[in-house]
C-alpha cells in the first residue's frame, strides 16, 4: 500500500517534535543573522519580535484586509465551483459545443489573468467586485478542465450497463457520470483553492480599492513597503499564507467528504 | 404470456452483424434456445460470440436477419433479462447493497422493495454480510458474486454471461461455476455464457455452441447430456472429461480454419 520509504521509522513521539524543533532552530537563525548584521542592514531583515510586535500593532488592519481578501476569494472561488460544473456539463453533453469553445477555453486559461485589471476597473470599478471577478477568472478554468475530463471519461462498461437498465440520459448524467467524475473535479478543486487565495491578493494589487478600510492584503503589502515598514510586511506575508492555508484546508476536507470512503486517493484498507 | 404454446425463450434467424464499413463479424448465424437452456458461446478471439449477446441484449443492432426474444424484439425484452460483464461494473461510490438494488432504482421501484430485492439477492450469493461494504474492499470473485447478484435482483428470465469469470483464479472461478448453477436450480433462468475455457463451459452448459471466425459462424453445437446438479464429482467423471477432450479438439480444428 504505502510506499517503502529510506531509512529507519521514526517513533511517533520524535516525529511530531521534529517539526516544532526545526521551527525553533530556524527562529534561532533567524536572531543570528539579525545580530550579525550592520546596523545599515538592520531594515533589511525585522527581528522575528520585531514581526510579533507588527502584528499586534496593525492587529486590526491585518484582520480587516484578511477578510476583505478572504471574502473575495471566498466569493470568486464559489462562483467558479459552480459556473465550472455547469459548463462542464455543458460541454460533456454536447461534442458540438465542447468542440466549437474548448480551443478558446484553453487559450483564456493561458491568458495572465491579470493583464484584464485595468478592464475590469473600467467595467465594474476597483474593489470587491474586480477582485471577486479576477479569482473567478484564475480558478474557472482548472476547474472546467478538469470537471469536464472527467465527465467525458466515465467507465464505457458502466455507461452499457446503464443503457442495459434502460437509464434515462438524466439518471446517467447524474446517478453515473457525475459521481464517476468527482475524483477529477476534486483535482480541480484543489488546483483552483491554492489560487483563489493568489487571485484575490493579486488582484487586491491591480484591482483593489484602498477607501473606507476596503483594501484586502494586496492593499496592505504596497502601504507597507511604500513606507518601508519590513516587520509589518512580513506579518502582512504571514497572514496571507494562513488565509491560503485555511482554504487549501477547507478543500482538502471536502474532498475527504466526498471521496474517502470509497476512492483509492484516501486508502486505508479497513478489511 | 401465452403459456399454452411453447415458444422458445430465444431464437435467431439468419442473423448478420457488421460495424459500418467493416468487415462482416456474424455470418448467417441461427439457432433456437428452449426455456431452461444453459448455453455456452465457445470459440476464437474474433469469431463474435460476445457480439452475438450484446444483439440478444438489444445493446447493439443487428445488420439483417431476425431475433425474437421471449416473443418480442429485442428493444422490447429488455426488461427480461440482465447482463453480466466481464468486469464486475460495480459503482465504486456505492455500498454493495446500494449497487445490487441500482437496476430497480434506475427503473423507479420504491425503497422498501428494492431493499428486500436486494437482500435477497445479496443472500443467494452468499454475500449478504457484506452489504455495507464498499467495492474496493471486496476480492474480485466477492466483486463478481455482487455483480451476479445485481443482474439477478430484476428477476430475469434470461442472463447474459460475458465472461464473467474469465479474470479469476481457476478456484475461485470453480466455485462460482458451481453457484451459478445452484442458483439456477432455485431461479429457472435461461443463460447464455461466453467463455475461453472448454472446462468450464462443459460443466455449466447443456448446450455448447463452437464458434469459427472471420465470420464469426456456428461451427458445431455440442449437447451435454451431464445431470445436474453437477458438483465437484461431475468433473472427476469419465464422461465429463471425454467431453472436454471432444470440445477441445472441435476448437483446435476451428482454430486452423483461421486464415
Amino acid at each position: 500500500m504505502s510506499a517503502a520509504k529510506p531509512g529507519p521509522r521514526l517513533p511517533r513521539a520524535i516525529r511530531n517534535m521534529m517539526p516544532v524543533l526545526t521551527g525553533v532552530g530556524m527562529i534561532l537563525i533567524w536572531y543570528a543573522i539579525c545580530l550579525s548584521m550592520s546596523a545599515e542592514q538592520r531594515f533589511l531583515l525585522p527581528a522575528p519580535h520585531e514581526v510579533a510586535r507588527a502584528f499586534f500593532e496593525k492587529g486590526s488592519a491585518l484582520w480587516n484586509a484578511a477578510l476583505n481578501t478572504g471574502l473575495g476569494a471566498l466569493l470568486g472561488f464559489g462562483s467558479a465551483v459552480v459556473l465550472s460544473f455547469v459548463m462542464a456539463l455543458v460541454l460533456s453533453l454536447s461534442p458540438l459545443v465542447r468542440a466549437s469553445l474548448y480551443p478558446y477555453l484553453m487559450i483564456l486559461q493561458m491568458t495572465p489573468i491579470i493583464v484584464m485589471a485595468p478592464i475590469l476597473i473600467l467595467w465594474v470599478g476597483p474593489g470587491l467586485k474586480s477582485v471577486t471577478i479576477i479569482t473567478f477568472l484564475i480558478c474557472f478554468f482548472p476547474m472546467v478542465v478538469n470537471t469536464t475530463q472527467g465527465l467525458i471519461s466515465t467507465d464505457r462498461n458502466l455507461v452499457d450497463f446503464f443503457r442495459m437498465c434502460r437509464a434515462t440520459k438524466l439518471q446517467e448524467v447524474f446517478l453515473l457520470r457525475v459521481p464517476a467524475a468527482l475524483p477529477y473535479f476534486f483535482a480541480g478543486l484543489r488546483i483552483a483553492g491554492t489560487l483563489a487565495t493568489i487571485g484575490a491578493i493579486v488582484g487586491d494589487v491591480f484591482a483593489g480599492n484602498s477607501a473606507g478600510g476596503q483594501g484586502g492584503l494586496g492593499f496592505l503589502t504596497i502601504i507597507y513597503s511604500a513606507q518601508f515598514q519590513i516587520g509589518a510586511l512580513f506579518a502582512t506575508a504571514a497572514v496571507s499564507c494562513l488565509l491560503g492555508f485555511i482554504f487549501v484546508a477547507g478543500v482538502i476536507a471536502l474532498s475527504w467528504l466526498g471521496l474517502h470512503k470509497w476512492h483509492d486517493s484516501f486508502s486505508q484498507s479497513e478489511n | 404470456m401465452r403459456q399454452d404454446a411453447p415458444q422458445p425463450i430465444v431464437e435467431l434467424k439468419e442473423v448478420e452483424k457488421r460495424y459500418g464499413d467493416g468487415p462482416l463479424i456474424l455470418d448467417r448465424v441461427g439457432f433456437t434456445a428452449e426455456r431452461g437452456d444453459f448455453i455456452t458461446l465457445i470459440g476464437p478471439s474474433g469469431c463474435g460470440k460476445s457480439t452475438i449477446l450484446k444483439l440478444i441484449s438489444g445493446l447493439s443492432q443487428i445488420t439483417s436477419g431476425r431475433i425474437v426474444v421471449d416473443g418480442l424484439d429485442p428493444a422490447g425484452a429488455v426488461e427480461k433479462l440482465a447482463f453480466v460483464f466481464q468486469e464486475p461494473t460495480l459503482l465504486p461510490w456505492h455500498t454493495v447493497a446500494r449497487n445490487v438494488e441500482l437496476p430497480l432504482r434506475l427503473h423507479g421501484a420504491d425503497a422498501a422493495s428494492r431493499a428486500e430485492a436486494a437482500r435477497r439477492s445479496l443472500a443467494l450469493v452468499g454475500l449478504a454480510d457484506r452489504t455495507d461494504y464498499y467495492p474496493r474492499q471486496l476480492s474480485g470473485g466477492q466483486k463478481m458474486r455482487v455483480s451476479i447478484a445485481r443482474a439477478l435482483t430484476v428477476a430475469p428470465k434470461i442472463l447474459l454471461l460475458d465472461e464473467p469469470f474469465g479474470a479469476l483464479d481457476e478456484m475461485t472461478r470453480d466455485h462460482l461455476n458451481e453457484e451459478l448453477l445452484a442458483i439456477r436450480q432455485q431461479l429457472a433462468w435461461t443463460a447464455f455464457f461466453v467463455t475461453h475455457s472448454v472446462a468450464e463451459a462443459v460443466f455449466l452448459s447443456n448446450r455448447i455452441f463452437v464458434m469459427s471466425a472471420n465470420p464469426g459462424r456456428i461451427h458445431t453445437e455440442v449437447r451435454v447430456d451431464l445431470p445436474y446438479p453437477r458438483t465437484e464429482e461431475t468433473r472427476q467423471s469419465p464422461s465429463y472429461q471425454k467431453l472436454v477432450g471432444d470440445v477441445s479438439k472441435t476448437l483446435r480444428s476451428v482454430e486452423r480454419l483461421k486464415p
